[in-house]
This record gives C-alpha cells, sequence and structure tokens, in this order.
C-alpha cells in the first residue's frame, strides 16, 4: 500500500478535479450576480478559443506564465520556493530596454533579439543572486527574501523609469517606444496560415522562446549532470551532502537559472507587445506562475498546459466582462484567484482522499482477483 | 497525592500495545508493568521504540492494537490534554519551551486558569512555589528561559509536568544535553519525587543512568520488549547484552586476513557536533590493506561522527587522516566527492537519509556520489544510456529485485535498497570502505550475500571500516574489533574476543588486565 498515485491521476485527474470544483465555485459566484454560468463560461471559452485574434491573445499571455511557470520549477527542484519571480521579471524588463534602446537604431531586430535575451536574463539572474546568496550563506529564508525583493524591483523600475528612462519632457512613467528593429516580430505569418489574422493581438517570436526553454528546462532537470545534482539537493539535502554535492553552489546556480527565466519573460510585453517599459507590464505573471509551475507539477509540458489555461482565463476573462457587464474586471480576477487558490494552494487539498480511494479500490479489486482465482 | 491503598493496581499497565509506521514495526505486541512509587528505566538502542512507545502513552501516537491501564482503570489516550488529564507528563528529550518567556509564563501556558491572567499567575505563583519546595527543584520563576542553563531548562519541564498535576512522568533521554554533575543532580530530584509517590519512566540508552537511579528495568530491542529485570538482580553485562541481541547470523566462512600497507591512518581524531558537545574523543586507529577492522559499541557513541568525519561529510574538530598514505586536507577543501575520487568508499548507516535519494529511480541512485565521473558524465550532460547500462550489470551481480532500474528505490525492500548502495560503493574499487550497519533492516537472505561481498572486498585487499551495532556480525566479519564508548576507543581485541569480554567494553567497563585475550 504505497502513499501515491498512478502517474495519470496524479498528472491529469488531480488537476482535473481541483479545476472542476474551482469553476463550480467561481460558477457560483456568477450565479449570485444574477448571471447565468454556463453561458458565462461559453462566453469566457468562445473568447479564448473561438476565433484566430482570440487565440492568439490566450497563447500571449500564456507566454509569459510559461516563462515565470519554469522559472518557480527550477527552483522547486532544488527545494526552492522562488515567490520572486515577479521582481526578477520586471528587472529583467531594465536588460531588454538596454539592449532595445541603446541599438534599435543601429541593428536590425535579429541582432538586437538575442542580445535582450540575453541582457534579460542576466539582469533577471542577478536580481536573484542576492536571495540565493543570503539562503544558501546565511540561511535567510528564501521566501521572505523574494518576496521583498519583488517591492524593491518595483520601486527601482519606478525610480529608473521617473528618474532616467522618461524621454525628456513626456508626463507618462515609460520609456520611448522602441524603433521597429528594437521589437520583437509578430506571429501574423503563422495565423495567415490558418486563415486568420492575429486581429491585433501582441502573439510574437517570444513564443517559440518560451517552448525553446521549456524544452532546454527538461533536459538541465533530467538529462544534466547539475540537474541531477540540483534535483538531490532538493529532495535530499542530506544525500546530497553525502555524495559531495555543494548545497552553496548549487542553490546559488539555481537561482541563477530561475532567476533569468523570469526575466526572460519581461521580452513578451516589453519588446514583443508595448516596445517599452510601462509600469505594471507584468501585470502579476510572476505571481501566476506559481500557480502554473503547482498546477503543471513543476514538469515543463504540464506548465505549458498549465500556461495556456490561465491564457484562456486572462483573454475569456477580458471577453467575459465585456459580454456581461454586471462581470466586472474584478469578478474575473476573483474567478482567476479561484482557481489559483483550488489548482495551487488547495493543490493537496483532494490528494488524501484519492490516495485511500484508490488504495481501497486497489485492494477491492486484489480481492476480487484472489476470489476469482 | 501518591493513594497508598492502590498500591495493588500498578501505575501503568500496557498489554499487547502494537505499532507500525507503514512497513517499519516500531513496537511489536509490547507488554509492560510499572509499579507505582518506582523508577523505571527502558533502555534499548537508537531506534529500539522506546520513545514511540512513551509517545503512544502521551498521546501523540495512537497503537494499532493494545490496551493502556493507569492506576488500574483501561483509558484510551487519544491526545496529550488525556494523557495530563490521566496524570502522565512527559519531558522530552528537546525542550518544549518558549524561550522568551519567563518560567512562570512557560509552565502556565495552556494551564492560565482563564481569560484574566493575573489571577492564574497568583495561584501559580503560590503552586509553583509549593511544587518547588517539596522537590528540591530550585529555579528563578521570574528568569527567562533563554538565560537559563540547560539543567535548570529541564527542570522547568518537570515543574510544567508537576503543576499539571503528573502522577507519572516520562522523562525522554534526560541526560543527553547535561554535564555529569547536573545529571547527578537530577537523579536526587527523581529519588524526591519517588519518595513522595511518584512514579517514574527514564527512557534512555546509557546503561550506567540504569545502574545508578532505577528500581526496575525493561530492555526494548528492534521494536520488542525482550526483558524487564529487577536492577539490583540484574547487572551491565547482561542489559549490554540483552540491548544488541544476536541475530540469525551464520558464521561467514573466511580465510586469515594477510594484512598489507596502511590504507587508512586516523590520529586523534576530534570531533564535536552542532551543539559543541565532543563525540568523537581522541580516537586514533591504523587499518591496512586486506582487512577488516570493526567497530563496535552501542548506539550512540561516536561511531556515527567518526565515519562522518572520516568520509568528509563533516569537518573534524582536530587530527589528522591519511588515506594510502596521503594526508586529508580535513579542515580544507575534503569533501566527499574529492575524497570518493581518491578511493575512499562510504556506504552510510542511514540508506533512507543519507544513502539513496528514495524518490529518485534505481538507476539515479547508482550514480548518487559518482555523478560527475567520466563513465556516467560526457561535458554536462549525463549519458543515460550508460548510466542504465551500468545499473542493470549492478543489479545482475547483486541480485536487487525486482530488476527494474526505472523503479523508485523507495519502492525497493530494505535488503534491496542496501544492496543498491553496496553495488554503488563497492564496484568502484576502492581503496578504503567505510561500512556503517550493513545490514540493518536487512532479510537474512541478504544478509549473508552482504557478508560475503564485504570477505571478497577484504581479500582483494581493500581496507574495511566496519561500524555495527550487531555485535555477531563484528564477531564474524572483523579481524580485528575497536571498541567505542563515549567517544573514545576503550579497547581492542582480536578476532577470538568472547561477545561477554566486548559486551563489558561496550558498557564502558574497561577491565583489558583481567582478559588477557590478544591476538
Amino acid at each position: 500500500m504505497k502513499n501515491e498515485l498512478p502517474k495519470w491521476a496524479d498528472y491529469i485527474l488531480l488537476p482535473v478535479i481541483n479545476l472542476t470544483v474551482a469553476f463550480i465555485v467561481a460558477g457560483m459566484v456568477v450565479l449570485m450576480v444574477g448571471e447565468n454560468p454556463l453561458e458565462a463560461a461559453y462566453i469566457l471559452v468562445r473568447g479564448a478559443f473561438g476565433y484566430g485574434g482570440g487565440i492568439a491573445y490566450t497563447m500571449y499571455y500564456a507566454t509569459n506564465f510559461i516563462f515565470t511557470g519554469l522559472s518557480v520549477a527550477v527552483a522547486f527542484h532544488c527545494g526552492l520556493f522562488n515567490i520572486g519571480s515577479e521582481g526578477q521579471a520586471i528587472i529583467g524588463a531594465l536588460g531588454v530596454a538596454l539592449a532595445a534602446l541603446t541599438l534599435d537604431h543601429l541593428m536590425p531586430w535579429w541582432v538586437i533579439f538575442p542580445l535582450a535575451i540575453v541582457g534579460s536574463a542576466l539582469f533577471g539572474a542577478a536580481w536573484a543572486l542576492i536571495p540565493a546568496w543570503l539562503q544558501a550563506k546565511r540561511g535567510s529564508h528564501i521566501v521572505i527574501t523574494t518576496i521583498m525583493f519583488n517591492f524593491i524591483a518595483s520601486s527601482v523600475m519606478v525610480y529608473a523609469l521617473v528618474e532616467v528612462l522618461k524621454p525628456a519632457g513626456s508626463m507618462a512613467p515609460q520609456t520611448r517606444t522602441f524603433e521597429q528593429a528594437g521589437q520583437i516580430p509578430k506571429l501574423d505569418w503563422l495565423f495567415e496560415v490558418f486563415g486568420s489574422g492575429l486581429q491585433g493581438a501582441p502573439l510574437n517570436l517570444s513564443f517559440f522562446l518560451a517552448l525553446i526553454m521549456a524544452f532546454l528546462v527538461w533536459v538541465l532537470i533530467w538529462r544534466t549532470r547539475f540537474g541531477y545534482e540540483l534535483r538531490t539537493t532538493g529532495t535530499n539535502p542530506t544525500a546530497a551532502v553525502y555524495a559531495g554535492i555543494p548545497p552553496v553552489r548549487t542553490i546559488v546556480i539555481t537561482m541563477l537559472i530561475s532567476g533569468g527565466l523570469a526575466g526572460m519573460m519581461a521580452l513578451n510585453p516589453v519588446m514583443g507587445d508595448q516596445a517599452r517599459i510601462e509600469l505594471d507590464f507584468t501585470a502579476g505573471a510572476g505571481f501566476v506562475g506559481i500557480a502554473v509551475a503547482l498546477m503543471g507539477r513543476s514538469h515543463p509540458l504540464g506548465i505549458i498546459f498549465a500556461a495556456i489555461l490561465f491564457g484562456m482565463l486572462y483573454q475569456g476573462g477580458a471577453e467575459l466582462s465585456f459580454d456581461m457587464p454586471n462581470i466586472s474586471r474584478d469578478m474575473i480576477i476573483a474567478i482567476q484567484g479561484l482557481v489559483i487558490l483550488f489548482a495551487g494552494a488547495l493543490e493537496h487539498m483532494f490528494r488524501p482522499s484519492l490516495i485511500r480511494l484508490f488504495s481501497r479500490f486497489g485492494r477491492s479489486s486484489d480481492a476480487s482477483l484472489a476470489e476469482a482465482a | 497525592m501518591a493513594d497508598q491503598s492502590s498500591k495493588m493496581a500498578p501505575a501503568i499497565e500496557l498489554s499487547g500495545i502494537s505499532k507500525s509506521f507503514g512497513p517499519v514495526q516500531a513496537n511489536k505486541d509490547i507488554d509492560l508493568v510499572v509499579e507505582k512509587g518506582t523508577i523505571h528505566g527502558i533502555i534499548g538502542e537508537n531506534g529500539a521504540g522506546k520513545s514511540t512507545l512513551m509517545s503512544i502513552l502521551y498521546g501523540f501516537y495512537h497503537a494499532d492494537s493494545g490496551t493502556i491501564r493507569i492506576n488500574g482503570k483501561e483509558i484510551k489516550i487519544p491526545d496529550s490534554q488525556a494523557a495530563i488529564a490521566a496524570g502522565i507528563g512527559m519531558v522530552h528529550q528537546h525542550f518544549m519551551l518558549v524561550q522568551n518567556f519567563s518560567v512562570l509564563e512557560n509552565v502556565i501556558l495552556g494551564a492560565e486558569g482563564g481569560a484574566i491572567l493575573n489571577q492564574g499567575i497568583a495561584l501559580a505563583k503560590a503552586e509553583l512555589q509549593r511544587l518547588e519546595d517539596d522537590y528540591a527543584l530550585d529555579v528563578d520563576i521570574d528568569a527567562l528561559i533563554e538565560d537559563l542553563p540547560v539543567g535548570l531548562q529541564q527542570r522547568v519541564e518537570i515543574l510544567k509536568a508537576l503543576f499539571r498535576g503528573a502522577d507519572i512522568l516520562i522523562l525522554d533521554e534526560p541526560t543527553g544535553v547535561l554535564t555529569p554533575a547536573e545529571a547527578d543532580h537530577l537523579f536526587r530530584i527523581f529519588e524526591q519525587l519517588r519518595d513522595q509517590g511518584k512514579t517514574i519512566i527514564l527512557i534512555t540508552h546509557k546503561l550506567r543512568e540504569i545502574m545508578a537511579i532505577t528500581d526496575d528495568v525493561s530492555v526494548m530491542r528492534r521494536g520488542e520488549m525482550v526483558a524487564t529485570r529487577k536492577t539490583a538482580e540484574t547487572n551491565v553485562e547482561e542489559l549490554a547484552k540483552l540491548m544488541v541481541g544476536r541475530s540469525v547470523l551464520l558464521r561467514v566462512d573466511k580465510k586469515q586476513a594477510t594484512p598489507g600497507d596502511e590504507k587508512l591512518v586516523v590520529k586523534n581524531l576530534t570531533v564535536k557536533d552542532d551543539r559543541g558537545v565532543v563525540m568523537v574523543d581522541d580516537v586514533s586507529f591504523t587499518i591496512r590493506a586486506g582487512e577488516i577492522v570493526g567497530i563496535a559499541g552501542v548506539a550512540g557513541n561516536g561511531q556515527s561522527e567518526l565515519m562522518e568525519a572520516i568520509s568528509g561529510i563533516t569537518k573534524p574538530e582536530s587530527g589528522t587522516i591519511l588515506l594510502d598514505g596521503k594526508p586529508i586536507d580535513v579542515n580544507g577543501s575534503a569533501d566527499p566527492a574529492i575524497l570518493r575520487e581518491r578511493g575512499m568508499a562510504h556506504v552510510p548507516e542511514d540508506r533512507h537519509h543519507v544513502g539513496l535519494v528514495l524518490p529518485f529511480a534505481e538507476k539515479e541512485n547508482s550514480i548518487l556520489g559518482y555523478q560527475g565521473d567520466s563513465a556516467y558524465t560526457s561535458g554536462l550532460f549525463l549519458q543515460m544510456d550508460a548510466i542504465e547500462a551500468d545499473a542493470k550489470e549492478k543489479i545482475d551481480q547483486y541480485d536487487i529485485r525486482p530488476p527494474d532500474p526505472g523503479l523508485k528505490a523507495g519502492n525497493f525492500s530494505g535488503g534491496n535498497q542496501q544492496k543498491i548502495v553496496l553495488s554503488r560503493e563497492m564496484e568502484r574499487d576502492p581503496v578504503v570502505l567505510l561500512i556503517g550497519q550493513p545490514t540493518r533492516g536487512v532479510d537474512v537472505g541478504a544478509i549473508e550475500f552482504i557478508h560475503r561481498r564485504i570477505i571478497e572486498m577484504r581479500d582483494s585487499g581493500k581496507a574495511v571500516l566496519l561500524v555495527s551495532v550487531e555485535l555477531d556480525e563484528i564477531r564474524s566479519l572483523a579481524d580485528r574489533t575497536l571498541v567505542m564508548f563515549a567517544g573514545k576507543i576503550v579497547g581492542e581485541r582480536g578476532p577470538d574476543a568472547s561477545e561477554g569480554e566486548l559486551g563489558l567494553l561496550m558498557a564502558g567497563i574497561n577491565d583489558s588486565e583481567k582478559a588477557g585475550v590478544e591476538a
């Protein structure tokens, strides 16, 4: 009688149960404001997947969540709970801006884009370095330090926009708009193939970058020596010491990778959509990444699916609040919160009873087998 | 408070208590009778099930079966509240005190006597003063806990229990953190308490304490209650034997050892634990190629710390170690990875927490510690095919079942888990092989296999250091036996040393003058 679920139940059944409960509770909320939950669900799904532009928007949001989800997952495999993806993404944007603002009138996009990738990753990683160092050397809990660093990052960004990056004479706390060469090409051509344009959606090449990073994270975790050491440290720290895996080095490098991935998230909105840094461009993607990583079981493939789900909630939710005026923008946030609550924070709520159910079912089927024999 | 008229009913009567955690049976059908107004010792090695049994009595765990009678009445103890109500108090090994509260505040915590503190405090003060006077438990009741030495903190724990009306006091390894003088003072308090009619259960693995203070003693071994004796009618030697026990070991056939060069030299090694307590005290010994040196001793006498220091997991306080004639930089760069490269293989005592990563696949565990080896890694990447092939080969050689390199290590049985660790450490052609508790929790069939492998390692010229609490294992494998007691090596014996002789040494009684059997 192992206290484990079969893989399919762990990776598919449990998330589906969690989601269903989340939507039932959300449905009740919709009912309370006097709207039809089924109709609301229909509008939400249609808004996210019903037409080319909707799909493109869903994928655009998903891109953000894949980056931050991967960031949280990498740290999680090392036993570290990186709450700081939000702040690391904010600082990552400075790396993007550095490349775009200095080079956008000198070089073509295909030179600037790789430089921006490196810049965003380096800046994001640097922002994770101090919490990582404090955790590894001083035992300061990474949850606390990364939360604090989120606040610092926000303040740093406000300062940078207002005092440094804002063009002279401008009233808005944002950078100047990047030239064409400082923007990541949109994926119109992809949607032309399916006979629909992007219809204004900002889906861009960084979506593919996110998929590539998901693959590379898989390789890192399960196919490299460092990934092995990272998982060992996260799963059994005493065994890691026994195996001669230096904890300080492993924690610091893991957090640098995690921060780098979070930093790369900035590419998508900053260089792929707005073509400038605006305040609050992350829109909470760093925190959604936590839920995405939890729901995706810290596996890159699971993260891609979970990211698309949350992309759907963002995009479909926007349409829903447009079509059903009773369901305000705040309601949508509440529904997203419910999904995060059930799929993320309450991830283990149904697990024990499901395990019990499975073990009972397993036992009775064993017994009936024995009787049959 | 002791009711003399009910003298006939024992304070505690446990019958048929069983408790298992998953596949591990921590308590097997335990019977225990503790008479009123006595000090009853429960002795056994770490992991013998003493603490589990007491946790059942205190309501932390629920027994799978069996009954508990307190003062003759059968009761259920679902939680510690019920235990307190039944007059049972417990002093844990690790104190449960709020550091920045005063003694008084700690004592009334959870027994404040109402929402308004003032009344409760006044009453508590008077009661506490009475208790301190009655039992000679002098503590300043307004002192902060963090300012008190551990000996006094322990008194606060005892006061806490008495304040809640405890007639039965359970103390879990109370002297572990005390200096000898503090321990003696504690024993005098025990005598006071007993004389006032309280019943005391003392859990320990130290024989000296049992002999010094208890009226009766019960011995536990591997989850079973193996004997109960009047302390006056037994002796340390018998108790040591009962604790260590004898396992169903077959005497392994082996040739005379032919020791070669010195492969491991340990000089004046001293190791302290996190709290600064000396665990290994100025230990020196040498192991030559082609011999097995056994370290015998009751668990907790520094063997684990010795192994950890030699393998590079912890840094020793002082001393030198030579591996294959060359010194190990014990305070600098020497970590387990570097030592492994130099030929130091280590089968740790605790395979679950140290030797294996249980949620990892068997093949992943078969490279633990060797993940940087060129056989398994090229550049940054793991060579998955090579790792799998290598794991399969070891599965064949060591008959690891089920033969599935993809199965999680946690899903193998104890014996097969141990074989995973052994195959990993032995097949690397080490210079020195450190083995801790090679057959703990291993089935009989695997024991024989493992013993044969260890002898084969010796015969192929490895220097083997074997730490085991199984005396028979040491006696059947070791060419020389060192006995550790309280961090020191208290004696060295040849292969013909008798069990009784080693047993006495393990109890800390060095009679090397009397016993003249030297190889």
